[in-house]
């Protein structure tokens, strides 16, 4: 499902000159319908981590394959399938201002090209399990940090994608939004989806244990690497 | 299938393009160049008639006039005589109906028997473009006295050639205004680029290929560029039927015809081409501009 070999990442620096590597030598693998904690202090590059894994990033050396497609190799056009079957809870929510919570919401299927009444249905029913139905046509500036977030989440999972991501998706949520988010990734979880959350909050990773990758100054901290996530 | 309705409801507007390309600025300033394209448009067919018309008359070079041509049949006898003469490959005097067309820009065209004696006119085509003219009004002056050779081919393919330089000219002005339409389009695809960039990132990154987001500006680009060259070239009209009243009588056509024919069938086809090529020039740019943008994504 998602496999790094030796994997390196350093971001474009002054000049167009690579700059210094950010990750390095990772190697792992992620099973399909697995779930990781990704964890590490602020710094450690589990956003970099996750932007390689969302594709918003190549590594710069190593080998990566996502959904059994190797990176290197792929078209962009096949690029742009991949990032259709990947969702991503991001950390800054990076929802559209201009559109309204329902437009937001429904995007990734009119990308894809999805019928509008079966976006309607859809779309109707996302809303509605994340508590939204009453906000459908508000805007993200007029929704609390809370709400932006949930709808966020909506986003990522309406297209039931095969691998999600999410970058600290609890960070506005209280305890009782966060938990029902943790039923809503185990649920997917449990229909095939593979899922990666990358947070700092410790009581969510103690109430719902799952093997984790630790990050620490950009490579993983082997020695407390938990022994499955070694095949790849 | 046959619940598969519109993909995209119309008017959904993910990149916020509306507000990022401008919907006054850009049409504004393709209205201006289309105005300025149907004048080069104008000087271009213009040009050209004024060039094939004075081109035919050169191709005469040499015209002889006989005052008094019944008289002794002096016409005759001069036609005889140039056509017997060494390098002339036609000669044939002009009919009193043709005489007519020739002065109707002067005298007007109701003047079947004009007050002035007219002289006999020759139109006299040479095979050697470079005889000896001045031999031949010699030789014609003896038999008909008064008569005159005059070699105007010269300064006909001169202004001629005149035409065909400003015809040149034109075109060339056309080619450089599609270039700055072009230039304007892309300038303002960039700032669109810039100033939607995170709105661009992220629907990228949803799934969207870089031709449905590269189609997205252009389709945006495309309907401004066309509207505004509407506007430009519905705005040069006026202008142009007053340039062709006004140049009608040197084309040799009839001046004070209706209005609307007084515009050359030629520019009529040739203006609705504006706005069909401000849309092809801004789909082509914006295509071009936002996916050589869009490979800086991964």
């Amino acid at each position: 499902m998602v496999r790094f070999e030796s994997v390196g990442l350093s971001y474009a620096g002054a000049g167009g000159r690579a700059g210094p590597e950010v990750l390095h030598d990772l190697s792992f693998g992620v099973p399909p319908g697995a779930f990781r904690w990704l964890l590490g202090p602020s710094g450690a590059g589990k956003t970099s981590l996750l932007r390689l894994m969302y594709l918003a990033a190549r590594p710069s050396r190593g080998r990566l394959s996502l959904l059994d497609t190797d990176i290197e190799l792929a078209s962009r056009r096949a690029l742009v399938g991949l990032r259709r079957r990947i969702g991503v809870v991001f950390q800054d929510f990076r929802l559209l201002a201009h559109l309204s919570a329902y437009d937001n919401v429904a995007l990734p299927l009119r990308l894809a090209g999805r019928p509008e009444g079966q976006i309607r249905a859809d779309v109707g029913e996302m809303l509605r399990w994340t508590g939204l139905s009453r906000r459908v046509d508000a805007r993200p500036a007029e929704l609390s940090g809370g709400e932006q977030q949930r709808v966020a989440i909506a986003r990522a999972v309406i297209g039931r994608p095969a691998l999600l991501l999410a970058d600290e998706p609890t960070g506005n949520l209280d305890d009782v939004q966060a938990e029902r988010l943790m039923l809503l990734f185990g649920e997917m979880n449990r229909l095939g989806t593979t899922v990666v959350v990358a947070t700092h909050n410790d009581r969510l990773v103690a109430r719902h244990p799952a093997p984790a990758l630790r990050l620490d100054a950009g490579r993983l901290d082997a020695g407390r690497l938990d022994a499955d996530l070694l095949e790849p | 299938m046959a619940r598969r309705v519109s993909l995209r409801p119309a008017g959904f507007d993910e990149l916020g393009l509306r507000r990022a390309l401008a919907g006054r600025m850009l049409p504004f300033l393709v209205a201006a160049m289309a105005f300025l394209a149907a004048l080069g448009l104008a000087g271009w067919v213009g040009t050209a008639a004024l060039a094939h018309h004075w081109q035919m008359g050169a191709a005469a070079a040499l015209t002889v006039q006989v005052p008094r041509p019944t008289e002794d049949s002096r016409l005759d006898r001069v036609l005889a005589l140039i056509q017997a003469s060494p390098g002339i490959s036609e000669a044939r005097a002009l009919s009193p109906k043709e005489l007519a067309a020739l002065l109707a820009p002067w005298l007007g065209t109701d003047t079947d028997t004009p007050a002035l004696p007219l002289p006999g006119v020759i139109a006299v085509h040479l095979a050697d473009p470079g005889m000896d003219t001045d031999a031949l009004a010699r030789r014609l002056e003896a038999i008909a006295p008064g008569t005159l050779v005059e070699s105007h081919g010269v300064w006909v393919s001169r202004l001629a050639a005149l035409a065909r330089s400003l015809q040149a000219c034109a075109g060339v002005a056309l080619v450089v205004l599609a270039a700055i339409a072009a230039a304007v389009i892309a300038v303002a695809t960039r700032a669109g680029l810039a100033a939607r960039r995170e709105a661009i990132e992220i629907v990228h990154g949803l799934g969207a290929s870089d031709g449905y987001i590269a189609g997205r500006f252009a389709a945006r680009t495309t309907a401004l560029a066309a509207t505004g060259a509407l506007v430009g070239a519905v705005a040069a009209t006026p202008a142009l039927i007053v340039l062709a009243h006004l140049a009608a009588p040197f084309a040799g056509s009839a001046a004070g015809a209706d209005t609307f024919g007084t515009l050359p069938p030629g520019l009529w086809m040739l203006l609705p081409a504006l706005p069909l090529s401000a849309a092809a020039i801004g789909f082509v740019t914006a295509q071009a501009t936002v996916r050589r943008w869009l490979r800086r994504l991964p």
